[in-house]
Protein backbone atom coordinates (compact mmCIF):
# COMPACT_ATOMS: atom_id res chain seq x y z
CA UNK A 1 0.00 0.00 0.00
CA UNK A 2 1.35 3.49 -1.06
CA UNK A 3 0.27 6.17 1.15
CA UNK A 4 0.96 10.00 -0.62
CA UNK A 5 -0.16 12.96 1.35
CA UNK A 6 -1.52 15.90 -0.92
CA UNK A 7 -1.58 20.01 -0.20
CA UNK A 8 -4.36 21.10 1.00
CA UNK A 9 -5.91 22.18 -2.00
CA UNK A 10 -6.08 19.55 -3.90
CA UNK A 11 -7.54 17.17 -0.89
CA UNK A 12 -10.28 19.88 -1.53
CA UNK A 13 -10.43 19.57 -5.30
CA UNK A 14 -10.35 15.92 -4.95
CA UNK A 15 -12.75 15.30 -2.13
CA UNK A 16 -10.36 12.96 0.18
CA UNK A 17 -9.78 13.49 3.89
CA UNK A 18 -6.33 12.52 5.18
CA UNK A 19 -3.79 10.28 3.10
CA UNK A 20 -4.64 8.91 -0.31
CA UNK A 21 -3.64 5.15 -0.04
CA UNK A 22 -2.76 3.52 -3.36
CA UNK A 23 -2.32 -0.17 -4.52
CA UNK A 24 0.61 -0.36 -7.47
CA UNK A 25 1.59 -3.70 -9.40
CA UNK A 26 4.75 -3.49 -10.88
CA UNK A 27 7.12 -1.04 -9.96
CA UNK A 28 7.20 1.77 -7.70
CA UNK A 29 8.23 5.05 -8.91
CA UNK A 30 6.84 8.47 -9.15
CA UNK A 31 5.41 8.05 -12.23
CA UNK A 32 3.11 4.96 -11.36
CA UNK A 33 2.61 6.40 -8.06
CA UNK A 34 0.68 9.82 -9.72
CA UNK A 35 -0.42 7.36 -12.64
CA UNK A 36 -2.22 5.60 -9.91
CA UNK A 37 -3.56 8.57 -8.16
CA UNK A 38 -4.73 10.16 -11.21
CA UNK A 39 -6.66 7.24 -11.94
CA UNK A 40 -8.55 7.13 -8.80
CA UNK A 41 -8.69 11.12 -8.73
CA UNK A 42 -9.21 12.23 -12.63
CA UNK A 43 -9.49 15.93 -10.84
CA UNK A 44 -5.86 15.39 -10.29
CA UNK A 45 -5.08 15.23 -13.86
CA UNK A 46 -2.51 18.45 -14.83
CA UNK A 47 -2.60 19.93 -11.14
CA UNK A 48 0.57 18.18 -10.00
CA UNK A 49 2.59 17.04 -13.58
CA UNK A 50 1.32 18.97 -16.88
CA UNK A 51 -1.19 17.72 -19.07
CA UNK A 52 1.14 18.12 -22.22
CA UNK A 53 4.81 17.31 -20.80
CA UNK A 54 3.80 15.27 -17.59
CA UNK A 55 6.65 17.02 -16.26
CA UNK A 56 6.22 17.87 -12.60
CA UNK A 57 4.59 21.35 -12.36
CA UNK A 58 7.19 23.85 -11.16
CA UNK A 59 5.96 25.10 -7.77
CA UNK A 60 5.17 21.62 -6.72
CA UNK A 61 8.24 19.46 -4.94
CA UNK A 62 8.25 15.45 -3.97
CA UNK A 63 9.46 14.68 -0.56
CA UNK A 64 10.00 11.76 1.62
CA UNK A 65 11.78 9.95 3.81
CA UNK A 66 13.67 13.51 4.86
CA UNK A 67 14.70 13.35 1.09
CA UNK A 68 14.10 15.91 -1.69
CA UNK A 69 12.91 13.55 -4.41
CA UNK A 70 11.81 16.46 -7.06
CA UNK A 71 14.63 16.30 -8.86
CA UNK A 72 15.23 12.52 -9.42
CA UNK A 73 14.27 10.75 -12.58
CA UNK A 74 10.72 10.03 -12.27
CA UNK A 75 11.07 6.47 -13.95
CA UNK A 76 13.54 5.45 -10.26
CA UNK A 77 12.21 3.52 -8.27
CA UNK A 78 11.13 4.69 -4.71
CA UNK A 79 12.65 4.63 -1.52
CA UNK A 80 11.82 1.37 0.52
CA UNK A 81 10.04 3.02 3.14
CA UNK A 82 7.46 4.04 0.69
CA UNK A 83 7.07 1.17 -1.23
CA UNK A 84 5.85 -0.35 2.13
CA UNK A 85 3.92 2.24 3.30
CA UNK A 86 6.06 3.14 6.51
CA UNK A 87 6.09 6.48 4.95
CA UNK A 88 4.55 8.68 2.69
CA UNK A 89 4.63 10.38 -0.49
CA UNK A 90 4.70 14.13 0.18
CA UNK A 91 3.31 16.34 -2.57
CA UNK A 92 4.44 20.23 -1.17
CA UNK A 93 3.32 23.19 -2.49
CA UNK A 94 6.54 25.18 -2.61
CA UNK A 95 6.56 28.10 -0.50
CA UNK A 96 8.67 31.35 -1.29
CA UNK A 97 8.37 34.63 1.08
CA UNK A 98 5.88 34.56 4.25
CA UNK B 1 -40.59 39.90 -8.88
CA UNK B 2 -37.14 39.28 -10.20
CA UNK B 3 -34.03 38.30 -9.26
CA UNK B 4 -30.53 39.18 -9.80
CA UNK B 5 -27.82 37.00 -8.94
CA UNK B 6 -24.37 38.36 -8.59
CA UNK B 7 -20.82 36.18 -9.41
CA UNK B 8 -17.83 37.17 -7.72
CA UNK B 9 -14.91 36.27 -8.18
CA UNK B 10 -11.88 36.83 -6.13
CA UNK B 11 -8.30 35.81 -5.09
CA UNK B 12 -9.29 33.67 -2.65
CA UNK B 13 -12.41 32.12 -3.79
CA UNK B 14 -15.88 32.63 -5.63
CA UNK B 15 -18.77 34.05 -3.91
CA UNK B 16 -22.76 34.40 -5.10
CA UNK B 17 -24.88 37.61 -3.77
CA UNK B 18 -28.55 37.25 -4.83
CA UNK B 19 -31.59 39.66 -3.93
CA UNK B 20 -34.98 40.57 -4.96
CA UNK B 21 -35.67 43.04 -7.75
CA UNK B 22 -34.93 46.15 -4.95
CA UNK B 23 -31.32 44.72 -4.84
CA UNK B 24 -31.88 45.80 -1.30
CA UNK B 25 -31.42 42.92 0.79
CA UNK B 26 -28.57 40.35 -0.48
CA UNK B 27 -27.58 36.66 0.44
CA UNK B 28 -23.98 35.87 0.43
CA UNK B 29 -22.87 32.74 -0.05
CA UNK B 30 -19.31 31.11 -0.14
CA UNK B 31 -16.52 31.03 -0.57
CA UNK B 32 -16.88 28.34 -3.28
CA UNK B 33 -13.26 27.12 -4.25
CA UNK B 34 -11.40 28.26 -1.00
CA UNK B 35 -7.98 29.46 -1.64
CA UNK B 36 -8.39 29.47 -5.02
CA UNK B 37 -8.14 32.38 -7.75
CA UNK B 38 -11.11 32.82 -9.54
CA UNK B 39 -10.90 34.50 -12.28
CA UNK B 40 -14.05 34.81 -13.96
CA UNK B 41 -17.40 33.26 -13.24
CA UNK B 42 -20.17 33.47 -15.87
CA UNK B 43 -23.80 32.30 -16.60
CA UNK B 44 -25.30 31.03 -19.53
CA UNK B 45 -28.01 33.71 -21.18
CA UNK B 46 -29.23 30.43 -22.60
CA UNK B 47 -29.63 28.84 -19.32
CA UNK B 48 -29.23 31.37 -16.42
CA UNK B 49 -28.78 27.83 -13.94
CA UNK B 50 -25.45 26.95 -16.20
CA UNK B 51 -22.60 28.79 -15.12
CA UNK B 52 -18.87 28.44 -16.01
CA UNK B 53 -16.48 29.44 -13.66
CA UNK B 54 -12.58 29.37 -13.56
CA UNK B 55 -10.99 28.35 -11.07
CA UNK B 56 -6.74 28.37 -11.42
CA UNK B 57 -3.39 28.56 -9.05
CA UNK B 58 0.19 29.24 -9.78
CA UNK B 59 0.90 25.85 -7.98
CA UNK B 60 -1.74 23.49 -9.48
CA UNK B 61 -3.10 25.16 -12.57
CA UNK B 62 -6.20 25.39 -14.22
CA UNK B 63 -9.31 23.75 -13.12
CA UNK B 64 -12.97 24.65 -14.64
CA UNK B 65 -15.87 24.10 -12.56
CA UNK B 66 -19.45 24.22 -13.79
CA UNK B 67 -22.51 24.63 -12.09
CA UNK B 68 -25.98 23.44 -13.33
CA UNK B 69 -28.46 24.30 -10.58
CA UNK B 70 -27.29 28.03 -10.26
CA UNK B 71 -24.23 27.93 -8.35
CA UNK B 72 -25.67 25.86 -5.35
CA UNK B 73 -23.59 22.64 -6.54
CA UNK B 74 -19.98 22.89 -9.02
CA UNK B 75 -18.49 20.28 -10.56
CA UNK B 76 -15.09 19.89 -13.15
CA UNK B 77 -17.28 19.23 -16.62
CA UNK B 78 -14.28 16.67 -18.34
CA UNK B 79 -16.59 13.89 -18.22
CA UNK B 80 -19.97 12.85 -16.96
CA UNK B 81 -21.13 14.18 -13.80
CA UNK B 82 -20.55 11.36 -11.78
CA UNK B 83 -18.41 10.36 -8.36
CA UNK B 84 -15.54 8.18 -8.58
CA UNK B 85 -16.75 5.21 -6.04
CA UNK B 86 -15.03 7.24 -2.67
CA UNK B 87 -16.69 10.20 -3.80
CA UNK B 88 -14.25 12.11 -5.64
CA UNK B 89 -15.29 14.03 -8.78
CA UNK B 90 -14.73 12.42 -11.86
CA UNK B 91 -13.97 14.85 -14.46
CA UNK B 92 -11.04 16.04 -15.16
CA UNK B 93 -8.91 19.62 -15.30
CA UNK B 94 -9.51 20.77 -18.22
CA UNK B 95 -6.66 20.84 -21.18
CA UNK B 96 -5.72 23.78 -22.79
CA UNK B 97 -3.41 22.72 -25.55
CA UNK B 98 -2.36 25.57 -27.53
CA UNK B 99 -2.45 24.34 -31.89
CA UNK B 100 0.42 22.96 -32.61
CA UNK B 101 -0.85 20.95 -35.67
CA UNK B 102 0.58 21.15 -39.02
CA UNK B 103 -2.25 22.28 -40.75
CA UNK B 104 -3.09 25.53 -38.39
CA UNK B 105 -0.60 25.31 -35.49
CA UNK B 106 2.86 25.70 -37.48
CA UNK B 107 2.59 29.54 -38.23
CA UNK B 108 1.93 29.79 -34.39
CA UNK B 109 5.65 29.75 -32.74
CA UNK B 110 6.86 32.79 -29.97
CA UNK B 111 5.57 36.03 -28.97
CA UNK B 112 7.46 38.90 -27.58
CA UNK B 113 8.86 38.68 -23.73
CA UNK B 114 9.38 42.30 -21.58
CA UNK B 115 12.66 42.49 -23.14
CA UNK B 116 12.04 42.52 -26.55
CA UNK B 117 13.22 39.13 -27.14
CA UNK B 118 10.72 36.06 -28.39
CA UNK B 119 9.34 33.36 -26.55
CA UNK B 120 7.45 30.44 -26.64
CA UNK B 121 3.32 30.42 -25.36
CA UNK B 122 2.89 28.91 -22.43
CA UNK B 123 -0.10 28.38 -21.08
CA UNK B 124 -1.06 29.66 -17.73
CA UNK B 125 -4.32 30.26 -16.47
CA UNK B 126 -8.43 31.39 -18.16
CA UNK B 127 -8.96 35.03 -17.80
CA UNK B 128 -12.62 35.22 -19.23
CA UNK B 129 -15.35 32.79 -19.89
CA UNK B 130 -17.81 33.64 -21.69
CA UNK B 131 -20.65 31.48 -22.91
CA UNK B 132 -22.86 31.42 -26.04
CA UNK B 133 -25.78 33.37 -26.38
CA UNK B 134 -27.88 30.47 -27.86
CA UNK B 135 -26.27 26.81 -26.86
CA UNK B 136 -25.70 26.62 -22.90
CA UNK B 137 -22.74 24.14 -23.85
CA UNK B 138 -21.06 26.54 -25.67
CA UNK B 139 -18.31 28.47 -24.21
CA UNK B 140 -15.35 30.46 -25.29
CA UNK B 141 -12.36 30.57 -22.90
CA UNK B 142 -9.21 33.71 -23.29
CA UNK B 143 -6.12 32.58 -21.84
CA UNK B 144 -2.95 33.54 -20.60
CA UNK B 145 -0.73 33.43 -22.89
CA UNK B 146 -3.34 34.87 -24.87
CA UNK B 147 -5.44 32.46 -27.16
CA UNK B 148 -8.80 31.73 -27.68
CA UNK B 149 -10.30 28.22 -26.76
CA UNK B 150 -14.02 27.01 -27.59
CA UNK B 151 -15.78 24.21 -25.53
CA UNK B 152 -19.00 22.83 -27.51
CA UNK B 153 -19.33 20.36 -24.68
CA UNK B 154 -19.92 22.37 -21.62
CA UNK B 155 -16.49 22.43 -21.08
CA UNK B 156 -15.39 19.00 -21.19
CA UNK B 157 -13.17 19.52 -23.68
CA UNK B 158 -11.76 22.60 -25.29
CA UNK B 159 -9.96 23.27 -28.76
CA UNK B 160 -8.05 26.30 -29.45
CA UNK B 161 -9.41 29.19 -32.42
CA UNK B 162 -5.78 29.44 -33.95
CA UNK B 163 -6.93 31.56 -36.88
CA UNK B 164 -6.77 34.49 -33.94
CA UNK B 165 -2.57 33.46 -32.82
CA UNK B 166 -2.00 32.47 -36.22
CA UNK B 167 -3.27 35.60 -38.54
CA UNK B 168 0.25 37.04 -38.80
CA UNK B 169 0.84 39.98 -35.72
CA UNK B 170 1.45 36.89 -33.27
CA UNK B 171 5.04 37.59 -32.65
CA UNK B 172 4.18 41.32 -32.13
CA UNK B 173 2.18 40.54 -28.97
CA UNK B 174 3.82 41.09 -25.47
CA UNK B 175 2.46 40.94 -21.95
CA UNK B 176 1.29 43.64 -20.21
CA UNK B 177 1.59 44.15 -16.42
CA UNK B 178 -0.60 41.29 -15.35
CA UNK B 179 0.52 38.88 -18.23
CA UNK B 180 -0.35 38.02 -21.77
CA UNK B 181 -3.80 37.86 -21.18
CA UNK B 182 -6.75 38.05 -23.59
CA UNK B 183 -9.40 39.02 -21.22
CA UNK B 184 -12.24 40.11 -22.92
CA UNK B 185 -14.63 38.25 -25.34
CA UNK B 186 -17.81 39.92 -27.01
CA UNK B 187 -20.46 37.54 -29.26
CA UNK B 188 -22.73 39.77 -31.41
CA UNK B 189 -26.02 38.22 -30.59
CA UNK B 190 -26.73 38.57 -34.43
CA UNK B 191 -25.04 37.06 -36.11
CA UNK B 192 -20.90 34.71 -35.82
CA UNK B 193 -19.08 38.33 -35.30
CA UNK B 194 -16.67 37.81 -32.28
CA UNK B 195 -14.53 40.31 -30.47
CA UNK B 196 -11.55 39.70 -28.73
CA UNK B 197 -8.68 42.27 -26.19
CA UNK B 198 -5.43 41.47 -25.25
CA UNK B 199 -2.72 43.20 -22.93
CA UNK B 200 -0.68 44.27 -25.14
CA UNK B 201 -1.66 43.61 -28.41
CA UNK B 202 -5.05 44.98 -28.91
CA UNK B 203 -8.35 44.42 -30.02
CA UNK B 204 -9.30 41.64 -32.90
CA UNK B 205 -12.53 40.83 -34.52
CA UNK B 206 -13.98 37.88 -36.55
CA UNK B 207 -16.77 37.96 -39.09
CA UNK B 208 -16.62 34.17 -39.44
CA UNK B 209 -16.92 32.58 -35.56
CA UNK B 210 -13.62 32.35 -34.94
CA UNK B 211 -11.71 31.16 -37.76
CA UNK B 212 -10.18 34.42 -39.38
CA UNK B 213 -9.21 37.13 -37.30
CA UNK B 214 -8.05 41.30 -38.08
CA UNK B 215 -6.55 43.68 -35.90
CA UNK B 216 -9.30 46.84 -35.07
CA UNK B 217 -6.81 49.26 -33.13
CA UNK B 218 -6.99 51.93 -35.85
CA UNK B 219 -7.47 55.45 -33.87
CA UNK B 220 -5.37 53.97 -30.69
CA UNK B 221 -2.70 56.03 -29.61
CA UNK B 222 -0.05 54.68 -27.14
CA UNK B 223 2.35 56.68 -25.51
CA UNK B 224 5.48 53.84 -25.42
CA UNK B 225 4.59 52.64 -29.02
CA UNK B 226 6.99 54.56 -30.80
CA UNK B 227 5.13 54.32 -34.40
CA UNK B 228 2.02 56.36 -33.70
CA UNK B 229 -0.03 54.18 -36.03
CA UNK B 230 0.91 50.47 -34.81
CA UNK B 231 -1.41 48.00 -35.54
CA UNK B 232 -0.67 46.00 -32.79
CA UNK B 233 0.93 46.30 -29.31
CA UNK B 234 -1.47 48.86 -27.82
CA UNK B 235 -2.93 47.22 -23.86
CA UNK B 236 -6.61 47.13 -24.00
CA UNK B 237 -7.97 46.69 -20.57
CA UNK B 238 -11.53 46.20 -21.20
CA UNK B 239 -14.24 46.56 -24.21
CA UNK B 240 -17.54 46.98 -23.65
CA UNK B 241 -20.69 46.93 -26.12
CA UNK B 242 -24.04 46.94 -25.41
CA UNK B 243 -26.35 43.93 -26.98
CA UNK B 244 -29.48 46.23 -28.05
CA UNK B 245 -26.57 48.08 -29.89
CA UNK B 246 -23.92 45.58 -31.72
CA UNK B 247 -21.35 47.30 -33.69
CA UNK B 248 -20.86 50.14 -31.17
CA UNK B 249 -17.86 49.51 -29.01
CA UNK B 250 -16.28 51.40 -26.14
CA UNK B 251 -12.92 50.70 -24.89
CA UNK B 252 -10.86 51.47 -21.58
CA UNK B 253 -7.01 51.55 -23.24
CA UNK B 254 -4.43 51.42 -20.65
CA UNK B 255 -4.52 55.31 -20.97
CA UNK B 256 -7.54 56.53 -22.93
CA UNK B 257 -11.47 55.87 -23.16
CA UNK B 258 -12.34 55.40 -27.02
CA UNK B 259 -15.33 54.39 -28.95
CA UNK B 260 -15.75 53.20 -31.78
CA UNK B 261 -19.47 52.88 -34.17
CA UNK B 262 -17.96 50.69 -37.04
CA UNK B 263 -17.64 47.70 -35.11
CA UNK B 264 -13.84 48.31 -34.50
CA UNK B 265 -12.68 49.90 -37.81
CA UNK B 266 -12.03 52.99 -36.56
CA UNK B 267 -11.72 54.95 -32.65
CA UNK B 268 -11.64 57.91 -31.36
CA UNK B 269 -10.92 59.26 -27.96
CA UNK B 270 -13.69 60.31 -25.59
CA UNK B 271 -12.23 60.90 -22.92
CA UNK B 272 -13.62 64.25 -22.19
CA UNK B 273 -13.52 65.56 -19.08
CA UNK B 274 -12.46 62.42 -16.98
CA UNK B 275 -9.92 63.58 -13.84
CA UNK B 276 -7.43 60.65 -15.10
CA UNK B 277 -7.84 58.53 -17.87
CA UNK B 278 -6.21 55.21 -17.22
CA UNK B 279 -7.98 53.01 -15.83
CA UNK B 280 -9.61 48.82 -16.41
CA UNK B 281 -13.13 48.77 -16.46
CA UNK B 282 -16.28 50.06 -18.78
CA UNK B 283 -19.65 49.00 -19.42
CA UNK B 284 -22.53 50.18 -21.01
CA UNK B 285 -26.21 51.02 -19.19
CA UNK B 286 -28.28 47.44 -20.11
CA UNK B 287 -31.50 49.91 -21.94
CA UNK B 288 -29.34 53.60 -22.90
CA UNK B 289 -26.41 52.47 -25.22
CA UNK B 290 -25.30 56.07 -25.06
CA UNK B 291 -24.99 55.99 -21.34
CA UNK B 292 -21.47 54.31 -19.97
CA UNK B 293 -19.44 53.81 -17.18
CA UNK B 294 -15.72 54.08 -15.90
CA UNK B 295 -13.93 54.07 -12.83
CA UNK B 296 -10.56 56.53 -13.84
CA UNK B 297 -7.64 55.19 -11.57
CA UNK B 298 -4.92 57.46 -11.31
CA UNK B 299 -2.00 55.93 -12.97
CA UNK B 300 -0.55 53.56 -14.49
CA UNK B 301 2.12 53.09 -11.27
CA UNK B 302 -0.06 54.37 -9.06
CA UNK B 303 -3.27 51.40 -9.23
CA UNK B 304 -5.75 53.13 -7.20
CA UNK B 305 -8.22 55.77 -7.62
CA UNK B 306 -7.38 59.70 -7.52
CA UNK B 307 -7.55 61.56 -4.22
CA UNK B 308 -8.60 58.62 -2.09
CA UNK B 309 -12.31 59.10 -3.59
CA UNK B 310 -13.87 55.70 -5.16
CA UNK B 311 -15.94 57.75 -8.46
CA UNK B 312 -17.54 56.13 -10.86
CA UNK B 313 -18.09 58.36 -13.64
CA UNK B 314 -20.79 58.21 -16.37
CA UNK B 315 -20.99 59.74 -19.64
CA UNK B 316 -25.04 59.86 -21.05
CA UNK B 317 -23.54 60.96 -24.10
CA UNK B 318 -21.52 58.32 -25.18
CA UNK B 319 -18.49 59.95 -23.98
CA UNK B 320 -16.43 63.16 -23.94
CA UNK B 321 -18.84 64.25 -21.29
CA UNK B 322 -18.80 62.74 -18.09
CA UNK B 323 -19.96 63.42 -14.58
CA UNK B 324 -19.06 61.88 -11.27
CA UNK B 325 -21.26 59.22 -9.38
CA UNK B 326 -20.38 59.69 -5.69
CA UNK B 327 -23.42 59.24 -3.64
CA UNK B 328 -22.83 56.00 -1.34
CA UNK B 329 -18.92 55.64 -2.30
CA UNK B 330 -16.34 56.59 0.36
CA UNK B 331 -14.76 60.03 -0.52
CA UNK B 332 -11.74 60.48 1.45
CA UNK B 333 -8.40 57.44 2.13
CA UNK B 334 -9.64 55.15 0.24
CA UNK B 335 -7.14 53.30 -2.42
CA UNK B 336 -8.34 50.22 -4.17
CA UNK B 337 -8.48 49.60 -8.36
CA UNK B 338 -11.73 48.15 -10.12
CA UNK B 339 -10.36 45.80 -12.51
CA UNK B 340 -11.05 45.17 -15.97
CA UNK B 341 -13.75 42.29 -15.53
CA UNK B 342 -14.93 43.37 -12.37
CA UNK B 343 -17.92 45.62 -13.18
CA UNK B 344 -21.32 44.48 -15.01
CA UNK B 345 -25.03 45.86 -15.18
CA UNK B 346 -28.31 43.97 -14.78
CA UNK B 347 -31.20 44.20 -17.33
CA UNK B 348 -33.59 45.03 -14.77
CA UNK B 349 -36.14 48.07 -15.79
CA UNK B 350 -33.94 50.34 -13.45
CA UNK B 351 -30.74 49.35 -14.85
CA UNK B 352 -28.24 47.97 -11.96
CA UNK B 353 -24.37 48.74 -12.02
CA UNK B 354 -22.57 46.73 -10.47
CA UNK B 355 -18.65 46.56 -9.36
CA UNK B 356 -15.88 45.23 -7.06
CA UNK B 357 -12.89 46.53 -5.56
CA UNK B 358 -9.56 45.30 -4.91
CA UNK B 359 -10.10 46.18 -1.10
CA UNK B 360 -13.07 43.54 -1.45
CA UNK B 361 -15.95 45.89 -1.31
CA UNK B 362 -18.67 44.96 -4.06
CA UNK B 363 -21.24 47.99 -4.35
CA UNK B 364 -24.48 47.94 -6.24
CA UNK B 365 -26.46 50.91 -7.32
CA UNK B 366 -29.74 49.98 -7.90
CA UNK B 367 -30.57 53.43 -9.69
CA UNK B 368 -28.47 53.32 -12.67
CA UNK B 369 -25.13 54.79 -10.78
CA UNK B 370 -27.21 57.81 -8.79
CA UNK B 371 -26.28 56.36 -5.53
CA UNK B 372 -24.32 53.29 -4.30
CA UNK B 373 -24.28 50.73 -1.48
CA UNK B 374 -22.01 47.85 -0.64
CA UNK B 375 -23.07 44.40 -0.81
CA UNK B 376 -20.27 43.40 0.69
CA UNK B 377 -17.02 44.87 2.64
CA UNK B 378 -14.64 42.53 3.52
CA UNK B 379 -14.08 39.80 0.26
CA UNK B 380 -10.66 39.08 -0.34
CA UNK B 381 -9.78 41.23 -3.78
CA UNK B 382 -12.06 41.02 -6.08
CA UNK B 383 -11.29 40.10 -9.36
CA UNK B 384 -14.67 39.65 -11.44
CA UNK B 385 -18.32 40.96 -10.87
CA UNK B 386 -21.13 39.25 -13.52
CA UNK B 387 -24.52 39.97 -12.90
CA UNK B 388 -27.28 37.67 -14.12
CA UNK B 389 -31.11 39.08 -13.89
CA UNK B 390 -33.51 36.21 -13.37
CA UNK B 391 -36.89 36.07 -13.57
Amino acid sequence: MIRVQLPTHLRRLAHVDGEVTLEIQGPVTIDSILDALEARHPVLCGTIRDHTTRQRRAFLRFFACQEDLSHDPTDKPVPAAIESGAEPLLVIGAIAGG
Amino acid sequence: MSKVRVLVGTRKGAFVLTADGKRDKWEVSGPRFAGWEIYHLKGSPADPNRIYCSQSSGWFGQIIQRSNDGGKTWEPPGGPLEKTPDGSPKGQSNKFVYDTSPETGKPLTTHQWYDGTQRPWEFKRVWHLEPSHSDPDTVYAGAEDAALFKSKDGGASWHELSGLRGHGTGPQWQPGAGGMCLHTIILDPRNDRIYVAISAAGAFRSDDAGKTWKPINRGLRSQYIPDPNAEIGHCVHHVAMSPERPGVLFMQKHWDVLRSDDAGDNWKEISGNLPTDFGFVVDVHAHEPDTIYVVPIKSDSEHFVPEGKLRVYRSRTGGNEWEALTKGLPQENCYVNVLRDAMAVDSLDECGIYFGTSGGQVYCSPDAGDSWKPIVRDLPAVLSVEVQTLP
